[in-house]
């Protein structure tokens, strides 16, 4: 069926919307301060950041946005009262060979395990997949993020490469997995 | 102490941007070399614009970035060049290089620039991982990081399209005690 009613950006109890200038930049600066999630969607060091950075740094996403044209960025907001969750992101998209990376974040820890995530992730491949025409897409994912792993399994991903030590946190050495997701294989699996 | 920048076979360098810029330009008019080294559509830059990179590249040394010139021992001829890009944070280096002379092509120039690109990364830049992606339909290339010591992580499938036909590049990497291990093993 060729379907172009069912809506790209709302699922279930959320939807992707545009940045907020006013509102966003306080709500992203607080999730900024809990190094845990910094770290889960970060390899660069966490550091806290004040509402002013984040500010600055919609700016150069904006701009980048509009410059490179390798990237999109979406804020994910409840359903109910538009309140920030999260971000989602495909980002180094190449568009010769048809790829480019995804990136989805839950910012608050009470927002978390309640199914955000993967309908995040559902509407995420929608776009990749039936609107920029995606070939194939991946996700960096650290070994300690394990939770990030079996989201990706459940949509079929599948972990292609073991960086093996490339990471180090804590004292550690830890393996970075990188995962990919053909668009043949989205569209002829079961709906997540 | 060891001659970081001597191999067997080359020599590493930093050339003037004029010389750079006009070997570069004569490199990128052969895409059969570009596309052995790239993922992305080949391109050609005018002279004066590459010149300008190579002077913008010389007057900011990076901490992070570290290029060489790559010259023969036996001719002393600039035949390629050899970059890596370093994550300071992870303690990781990648690598890319390219030989932009044909006929140096198949005759270990490669393997003796990796070689010594691995000693300046474990022992002067000292990191504890170095990585490297390859194209599948590149295998000269993959055996020679093989010989070097390299060892294949895994394969993204099906991510670059040439020709119309996608292929899988390969990604690579050797750890800093594996590294060590080989120079031991060399040495006895």
């Amino acid at each position: 069926m060729f379907d172009i009613q069912t809506q790209l950006f709302e699922d279930q109890d959320i939807r992707f919307g545009p940045i907020d200038h006013e509102k966003d930049p306080e709500i992203e600066a607080r999730w900024t301060h809990d190094s845990e999630f910094m770290r889960l969607m970060e390899t660069s060091p966490a550091r806290p950041m004040s509402a002013a950075m984040v500010k600055k740094q919609y700016e150069k996403l904006e701009k980048q946005v509009e410059e490179d044209k390798n990237l999109y960025h979406f804020m994910i907001r409840a359903k109910a009262d538009d309140r920030l969750i999260g971000k989602a992101s495909i980002y180094w998209i190449e568009w010769t060979n048809g790829n480019g990376f995804l990136r989805v974040g839950i910012g608050a820890a009470e927002d978390r395990r309640k199914g955000y995530g993967t309908q995040a992730l559902r509407m995420l491949l929608r776009f990749a997949f039936a609107e920029l025409n995606l070939f194939r897409v991946a996700v960096t994912v650290p070994e300690y993020n394990e939770g990030a792993a079996a989201l990706l399994q459940k949509f079929g991903f599948v972990q292609e490469v073991c960086r093996r030590k490339s990471l180090e946190r804590d004292g550690c050495r830890w393996d970075l997995y990188l995962f990919g997701l053909l668009n043949d294989e989205w569209r002829n699996q079961a709906r997540v | 102490m060891k001659d970081l920048f001597r191999g067997e076979l080359v020599r590493f360098t930093m050339e003037e941007p004029e010389m750079r810029a006009k070997a570069e330009v004569r490199w990128a008019r052969d895409t059969e070399f570009h596309r052995l080294a790239s993922g992305y559509p080949a391109q050609l830059s005018s002279e004066k614009k590459t010149r300008e990179w190579f002077e913008k590249q010389a007057e900011g040394l990076k901490p992070e970035r570290y290029s060489f010139c790559v010259r023969t021992l036996a001719e002393d001829k600039y035949i390629g060049f050899l970059g890596l890009w370093v994550d300071l944070t992870h303690s990781e280096a990648w690598v890319g290089l390219g030989i932009g002379e044909r006929e140096f092509w198949s005759h270990g120039y490669g393997t003796d620039m990796m070689k010594l690109c691995l000693q300046y990364a474990f022992t002067e830049l000292c990191v504890e991982r170095v990585s490297l992606g390859v194209h599948e339909y590149n295998p000269r290339a993959v055996r020679s990081y093989e010989k070097c010591g390299f060892r294949l992580e895994g394969r993204t499938r099906k991510d670059v399209l040439r020709e119309g036909r996608y292929t899988d590049s390969l990604w690579m990497g050797i750890l800093r005690d594996e590294w060590l291990r080989m120079q031991n093993g060399d040495q006895k």
